[in-house]
């Protein structure tokens, strides 16, 4: 029942959003969903909830940790947004209104959804409301990267499904009734056929990799995020890959079950350490800020999935990493919109001293450069030393001194144009701009990186909780 | 069966007829015949067949073969450009391309060992069938609206294996699908709109500024 009412909510704010006629006002629906949201994940997170839709709608605890940080990262940013839009005046916001509730709604029922079918139309359900926020400045380039975004994850998911219908069809071909449910597909998953299953575990991971960007799908990345508003980054960089993150564990748990764990394992890490050495590729000499942490979500992303690959302690690793990713990645989304905001552009010739002109957000890209990059003592260097550590335990040496190298690669490739950015003054050829910090587009940026700090130092009891019932459910133990 | 049969064989006969469609509107004709059929295809794999299955298939023809289409046509209509489909590999090469496939595809499932499905062999090749040629229309054709047609024709491949698993499909998936599947081509055609407006052109071949 709370899922339906937590959906409800996103429904009715984007509703809300083409109602309101005064274009000043309208933002403040985003807050006003975004604390009701977060209250009732709150609720979610708390009980266990069977709910009447048990067949469609429940929450494994891996989908718990997601649900968390999409309502948290939209809370952070709903408040940004309201800032930001203030200096957009002259564009009409009702649809950038409406779509980012509906992205919120749709990115709420993959977490919650126990169906590989209603997981897929949420999927797709986020690409849909994600396009017209990726479109919103109306430039050629805006336009280019929406069209690319949209028909690749499209033709992307359209992959996922068929990856999902040959998991199902595994029972048929065994002569057992199918099931698109996750957790009948986990109880049957000893007696099905195991090539179906491999080949729907293929098609899935290339379907929902798309979707997160993983390499080499990822090229619809650096365009979309490069044109879309820092705040959408923020939420696709740091929500949208989660979701599809999440999808790819649900479809290894399930492979888990069967007993194709060591098989998906291998694919997994392979996965990984190719999207972090594509990102290192790319991330060396990157002259556009927003396009540089594009890659560095392609890297994190094959963090993530290297880490699910390892397994045992690197699972832990990376379902925090889930968590420090997300919002390291709103913390650098935001502040790199505030400074594009600030120097109308975003290539590194164009901006420098960021630090001068805008002491706060310069500051705040600066450090959360550091925390991207995995250094103490912010949260992503907690849990990029689990998994190298789970690299090493696990007997992995080759990926974990692969990893060591690409992360050393792409911290020296970011941190020359994150430091030509913020270091020096503002070229006097540089355009200036009416921006300056405000309230409501450097406190939330700020608020965020405290947390990453505070996930580096400690993690609070409850979340810990979470991470452990999570860690065990998908096996912690290979 | 043996109309559940004629009807695939039609459906890979719309393939191979899109892949040598040299006119925009007879590719939109091609996909809204096929969208027709899939709407068929359930109805005649099923042995009750009850009242909802029966508004199942008329939604999916609604959908897939009225709404979808009319949409294409006006995007085409508004765009007002040049109606050739302008392919990158040439008409007759496609067609042997996917006659190759489709053959191939029908072999390996005659080949496949195994109990045999209680929908007989042709399901799973109209399917390889349909995704390949949806893949080659994305790939080999550069007008956008060709490489939406491909996308669609992707989806109804993948359609035609969901057959095989009626009954693991809830009908509140297969609309919640449906309606993405429209709201996607409908999200399509408005930036369908603005590419032409834009750019003066749906040669996706302009869409080249964002790149290393």
């Amino acid at each position: 029942m709370i899922y339906l009412a937590i959906l409800l909510v996103c429904l009715l704010g984007a509703g809300i959003a083409v109602i309101i006629p005064s274009e000043r006002y309208r933002p403040l629906i985003l807050p006003a969903v975004g604390v009701a949201h977060f209250g009732l994940v709150l609720t979610i997170l708390e009980g266990s909830d069977a709910g009447y839709w048990r067949h469609y709608l429940a929450i494994d605890p891996p989908g718990k940790i997601v649900l968390l940080v999409i309502s948290g990262l939209f809370l952070v940013c709903s408040f940004y947004a309201v800032g930001y839009l203030r200096y957009r005046t002259e564009r009409i916001n009702r649809v950038f209104c409406c779509c980012l509730p509906l992205f919120l709604g749709a990115m709420t029922l993959v977490t919650c959804s126990d169906h590989l079918g209603v997981m897929w139309i949420a999927m797709e359900g986020t690409t849909l409301s994600c396009a017209p926020l990726i479109y919103f400045n109306r430039t050629p380039r805006s336009i280019e990267a929406t069209w690319k975004f949209l028909l690749i994850c499209s033709v992307g998911i359209a992959l996922a499904l068929l990856g999902s219908f040959f998991v199902a069809y595994s029972a048929v071909s065994q002569g057992i009734a199918p099931t698109l449910e996750i957790n009948g597909l986990v109880r049957q998953a000893p007696h099905l056929n195991a090539a179906w299953l491999q080949g729907g575990f293929i098609f899935l991971l290339v379907g929902y990799g798309t979707k997160m960007g993983l390499a080499p799908m990822h090229t619809w990345k650096p365009d979309a995020y490069g044109e879309a508003p820092g705040v959408v980054g923020a939420l696709m960089s740091g929500g949208l890959t989660s979701c599809a993150f999440l999808m790819v564990m649900r479809a290894g748990h399930i492979l888990q079950a069967a007993g194709q764990g060591l098989w998906t394992s291998h694919i997994l890490i392979f996965m990984g350490l190719l999207s972090m050495a594509f990102a290192a590729l790319f991330v060396v000499g990157q002259k556009d800020i927003k396009r540089m942490l594009a890659y560095s979500s392609v890297e994190n992303m094959g963090i993530l999935v290297l880490g699910l690959g390892i397994g045992g302690p690197a699972l832990f690793g990376a379902l925090l990493h889930i968590i420090n990713n997300a919002f390291t990645k709103g913390v650098l989304f935001l502040s790199a919109g505030n400074i594009h905001r600030a120097f109308g552009a975003k290539t590194t010739p164009e901006i420098s001293g960021a630090m001068r002109r805008l002491p706060l957000s310069g500051m705040l890209f600066l450090l959360g450069f550091i925390a991207v990059t995995g250094s103490p003592p912010f949260g992503p260097f907690v849990s990029e030393f689990m998994i190298l550590g789970g690299a090493f335990s696990g007997g992995h040496y080759w990926a974990a001194a692969a990893f060591l190298i690409l992360l050393l690669i792409i911290f020296l490739g970011m941190g020359r144009t994150v430091l030509a950015v913020v270091q020096g003054r503002p070229s006097s050829a540089a355009r200036r701009t009416r921006y300056h910090d405000t309230f409501l587009t450097a406190a939330p940026i700020l608020l965020t990186l405290l947390l990453v700090l505070m996930l580096g130092l400690f993690i609070p009891p409850p979340l810990a909780a979470i991470l452990h019932q999570a860690a065990a459910f998908m096996g912690a133990k290979r | 069966m043996l109309i559940l049969n004629a009807v695939l064989v039609l459906v890979i006969l719309m393939n191979l007829y899109a892949l040598g469609a040299g006119r925009m509107s007879s590719l939109v004709r091609a996909a809204a015949l096929q969208g027709v059929l899939l709407g068929l295809l359930p109805v005649l794999a099923l042995h009750d067949r009850g009242g909802v299955p029966l508004v199942m298939a008329a939604i999916t023809v609604a959908v897939k073969g009225l709404l979808i289409p009319y949409m294409l046509l006006k995007a085409l209509r508004d765009a007002n450009v040049k109606k050739e489909v302008e392919p990158i590999v040439g008409f007759m090469p496609s067609i042997l391309l996917g006659a190759l496939v489709t053959g191939f595809a029908l072999l390996m499932a005659a080949r496949l060992s195994g109990p045999r499905h209680p929908l007989g062999l042709l399901v799973i090749p109209t399917s390889i069938s349909t995704i390949f040629t949806g893949f080659l229309l994305l790939t080999a054709r550069v007008k956008a609206v060709t490489q939406t047609i491909g996308f669609l024709l992707l989806e109804n491949g993948i359609f035609v294996f969901g057959l095989l698993l009626l009954a693991a499909i809830p009908s509140l998936v297969e609309l919640g699908i449906l309606l993405d599947l429209f709201v996607g081509i409908f999200v399509i055609s408005i930036i369908l709109h603005h590419i032409n407006r834009t750019f003066s052109s749906l040669d996706t071949r302009q869409l080249a500024a964002l790149k290393e």
